[in-house]
């Protein structure tokens, strides 16, 4: 049996309030967390075939060209080498997320610096990659560029939104902000690397990988391998972090598929850490310029928002930096821009929060410096230009809640403590806060989901995955409500293509997604419990493996009666999505202490005030806030690529080079969650929380370094070489 | 190469090239995956263990060196049923998410509050003459080497000063 739903019309039931169980939103330990604390999670690179060959990638040393030659001989004469593959399959980049076929293929074509055009196959691992090194290449060099800076970039004309006279506002304001702010190129940085294990049976090919969203990842292998997506399976039980890298197939599984069949063996292909900066997606550097013009009041009448990001030539993707400026503030006259340079560094994708991470981040610091300019506070500034409807189209939000943050955050914190700049200082520590409105936008992608009801409990299978994000336990939380079950009665069997195809990890909709199809084959199961009742499901209670109505109480057990109820969910999006502006919403706070002798930039404590529809564990929630905030502090004060200015190379392509928080840099941390439901995103109510976090965090450390030592960093990240007051 | 390695308590004989590494021998030779690669570059920290009591990167430390070495790696702490008690406290202050750095974690933590008992200063320390005491800023200096980029870092220190308080 399947129950279909297409959210056509915002669920205002709540049904899920009334369910019996109440386990639904607490904070329930992760399902996994006894095997990942025991080290017996097993991810990508962790099974251990039988006769399991290790492949090592070779990678282009030029930008641009054509691979003549590839001298094998002094590889191949090398102990336990078993083969150097240069298929035309192998592919030159990652598959972008949800890409319906693979990404180019045809390793001879060199796009940048630091491509796959080749496989080292050998017995060992150090047989592998010491043989890597002795291939002798010749290329055939083009001239590229590399610096977005350099070319004239594409305007694409769908990407241009212009309303009223946005030069006119500026220049009859009575206070405009005109400020360019330039972001590095970012990465992702899951802990687990890329790698796959591949192992053929016939015409089958069963690949090990880390896999953000397996149903549409197992078509783009499929394509890119040349066989049908039945000949294809995948497994990603377990993934380390995903944060956008690993949302479309990378060379790695490509070039583990290819090698096993070549070989007849399973092959293993996992990417050094150098490796994953030079191959996997990158976060496209931006150039953003605000422009905001405003009345004596503060409110705004003026927005401007015009944004340069690269790519390679073909790629379809461009950072959508200014994706949630049109609705996040109203302003009569507006200008959104969007330039793309087509320049040869590795391929840009998605990264957590495409757009809005950077884009809200940099729109926030703006505003910070009109508040500054209008001598208004600057959360009181928000307040005052928080639109009633989506500017432009008119529709109503399906919930906004920015306000609600803001009050609540700004109370919390104590902003009223805050000084103006230089103000306070503790020894050589000049102190400061600084705040953000955070918003990303909502979707739900079309996912399905099994549950089978047995005597013992409830079982749970789809192809969803669990990237750390908690997908586990909220889908073992969701049966457990809907069916009346202790959490520890029901199981939940994710990462195998064999199950019914989820939306995935990515784009904050995989848990309001993959939980609403769990949801609905609960619906249908409840539907055949209450048959069985005699009554209907709004009058049936489920609570501890009872059913009751009125004064009726059964055993589950005794309603089976042995039988098994089987159900599948399946959900869609629908017209429910163009009714109304879907977003989520929030508001960060950060306290920054900046030394006057060094310009070093401490992060003394974090605020993260959020409404994202129900909230389906606390906890796990509140480490997805946690983790997108700290994302924040890096991209404010640490993190970013350095491109060699010659080649486009990722110089600092190591976790020595490219500087993650670590323990030292995140100071207290705290995160709020608003009570909040939003029908328009489903049954649930829910919504997503994976990259809320993220957006604008930075903005908020930012604009706490000018509250605490009067500097303005335009140039991310605020080393201390900008902040040096 | 022969070696012989005492880990969590067994010997193992292994007979592997010269330049696998501790990490390598663990993972590709020995079946004991739960210690991780993040970075193969001593940057990151999934890979810690215990070599004779201390904590060492094993992507650093070829598995030659250790001929005769007891080395503890997170399966030897606890298993599911008989967690130690850092190991459960990480899973109810949720201190991972995606749980790829978690082991190295919880072994680093493990060595640390050796560290800690045994009267080891560190930068965060404020008087080098009293006795180490646990506290959320001596637990971040020290920890420091172990990346999390699920950024779980406050409920890690959480989860460590339950059971070092």
């Amino acid at each position: 049996m399947t129950r279909h739903r297409k959210i056509d019309h915002p669920d205002n039931d709540n049904r899920l309030d009334s369910m019996a169980q109440g386990v639904l939103g607490k904070p329930v330990d992760r399902l996994e967390g006894p095997l990942k604390v025991s080290g017996l999670a097993t991810y990508a690179s962790e099974a251990r075939p039988s006769g399991m060959a290790h492949g090592v990638l070779v990678r282009a040393t030029i930008t641009k060209g054509r691979v003549v030659g590839i001298d094998r001989q002094a590889a191949l004469a090398l102990p336990g080498v078993m083969t150097v593959i240069t298929d035309p399959r192998m592919v030159r980049y990652p598959a972008q997320g949800m890409a319906g076929k693979g990404p180019k293929a045809g390793p001879d074509v060199v796009d940048y610096h630091g491509q796959p055009i080749a496989l080292v196959v050998a017995e060992g691992f150090e047989q592998a990659r010491h043989a890597a090194k002795a291939l002798r290449i010749t290329y055939e060099e083009e001239p590229a560029p590399t610096d977005p800076d350099t070319v004239t970039p594409e305007v694409p004309d769908a990407k241009q939104k212009a309303q009223g006279d946005l030069d006119a506002a500026i220049r009859d304001a009575a206070f405009s902000v005109d400020c360019t702010y330039t972001t590095p190129t970012l990465m992702a940085v899951a802990m687990e690397p890329h790698a796959a294990i591949a192992e053929w049976d016939g015409d089958r090919v069963t690949v090990r990988a880390a896999l953000q969203m397996l149903a549409s990842d197992r078509k783009q292998l499929a394509d890119a391998l040349g066989v049908g997506p039945e000949q294809v399976r995948l497994l990603a039980p377990y993934v380390g972090g995903g944060f956008g890298s690993k949302l479309g197939i990378a060379p790695e599984a490509v070039a583990a598929a290819i090698a096993a069949k070549e070989l007849g063996v399973p092959v293993s292909v996992a990417l050094t850490r150098m490796q994953e900066f030079d191959i996997t997606h990158r976060r496209s550097e931006s150039r953003q310029r605000v422009l905001l013009a405003a009345g004596a009041d503060g409110v705004l009448t003026g927005i401007g928002h015009e944004a340069l990001v690269s790519n390679l030539p073909d790629s379809p993707f461009s950072e959508p930096v200014t994706q949630a400026t049109p609705f996040t503030y109203q302003a009569a006259h507006r200008r959104i821009a969007h330039r793309i340079a087509r320049v040869h560094r590795s391929c840009a994708g998605s990264v957590r929060a495409p757009g809005e991470a950077i884009g809200v981040t940099v729109f926030e610091a703006a505003l910070d410096e009109l508040a500054e300019a209008a001598g208004i506070d600057p959360v009181e500034l928000r307040l005052r230009n928080i639109p009633d409807r989506e500017p432009g189209t008119g529709r109503p939000y399906s919930v906004n809640r920015l306000g609600d943050c803001l009050r609540e955050g700004a109370h919390r914190f104590g902003w009223n403590q805050r000084r103006a700049p230089k103000e306070r200082l503790e020894g050589e520590w000049f102190i400061g806060m600084g705040m953000a409105a955070a918003v990303r936008v909502n979707m739900l992608i079309e996912s399905r989901a099994r549950v089978t009801l047995t005597e013992d409990g409830a079982k749970v299978e789809t192809d969803m995955t669990d990237i750390g994000t908690g997908t586990y336990t909220i889908l073992r939380q969701i049966a457990a409500e809907m069916l009346g079950l202790p959490v520890d009665l029901v199981e939940v069997h994710l990462g195998d293509t064999d199950f019914p195809p989820a939306a995935g990890s990515g784009g904050s909709f995989g848990a309001a997604s993959s939980g609403t199809s769990v949801y609905l084959a609960c619906e249908d199961i409840r539907a055949r419990i209450a048959e069985r009742m005699g009554c209907t499901d709004a009058e049936l209670r489920l609570q501890d493996g009872r059913a009751s109505f009125r004064n009726d109480t059964r055993e589950l057990r005794e309603l089976l009666a042995g039988e098994v109820l089987v159900a599948e969910g399946h959900v869609e999006p629908g017209d429910a999505e163009k009714q109304a502006r879907q977003a989520t919403w929030g508001a960060h706070f950060a306290e920054v202490a900046v030394s006057r002798h060094t310009g070093e930039v401490r992060v003394r404590r974090m605020l993260g005030v959020f409404a994202c529809g129900r909230i389906l564990n606390e906890k796990t929630a509140r480490s997805q806030c946690l983790g997108g905030m700290t994302f924040g502090i890096g991209m404010a004060l640490t993190e970013g690529v350095e491109h060699d200015p010659r080649t486009g190379h990722i110089v600092n392509r190591d976790l020595a080079g490219y500087h993650l928080p670590s323990h030292a840099d995140v100071p207290e941390q705290d995160v709020v969650f608003l009570p909040d439901r939003d029908g328009f995103a489903g049954p649930m109510q829910a919504k997503g929380i994976g990259e809320l976090g993220i957006c604008g965090a930075g903005g908020a450390v930012l604009n706490a370094i000018y509250n605490a030592c009067g500097v303005r960093v335009r140039d991310l990240p605020a080393t201390p070489d900008k902040v040096m007051p | 190469m022969q070696t012989e390695l005492f880990i969590n308590g067994r010997v193992h004989r292994l007979d592997a090239d010269a330049r696998v590494t501790l990490l390598d021998a663990l993972r590709h030779h020995l079946g004991l995956t739960g210690t991780k690669k993040g970075c193969d570059h001593g940057q990151c920290g999934a890979c810690t263990v215990l070599v004779d009591g201390r904590r060492v990167n094993a992507c650093l430390t070829l598995a030659c060196m250790c001929d005769g070495a007891e080395i503890t790696t997170i399966e030897g702490l606890g298993e599911p049923g008989a967690l130690s008690p850092l190991q459960s406290a990480f899973i109810a202050h949720d201190g991972f998410q995606c749980g790829y750095c978690t082991p190295g974690q919880i072994c680093s933590a493990t060595a640390m509050m050796d560290e800690i008992a045994a009267g080891w200063p560190s930068h965060a320390t404020e008087d080098l003459n009293a006795p180490v005491r646990p506290s959320p800023e001596e637990i971040r200096e020290r920890m420091s080497g172990n990346l999390c980029r699920c950024a779980c870092y406050p409920n890690i220190v959480d989860a460590i000063m339950e059971v070092q308080g």
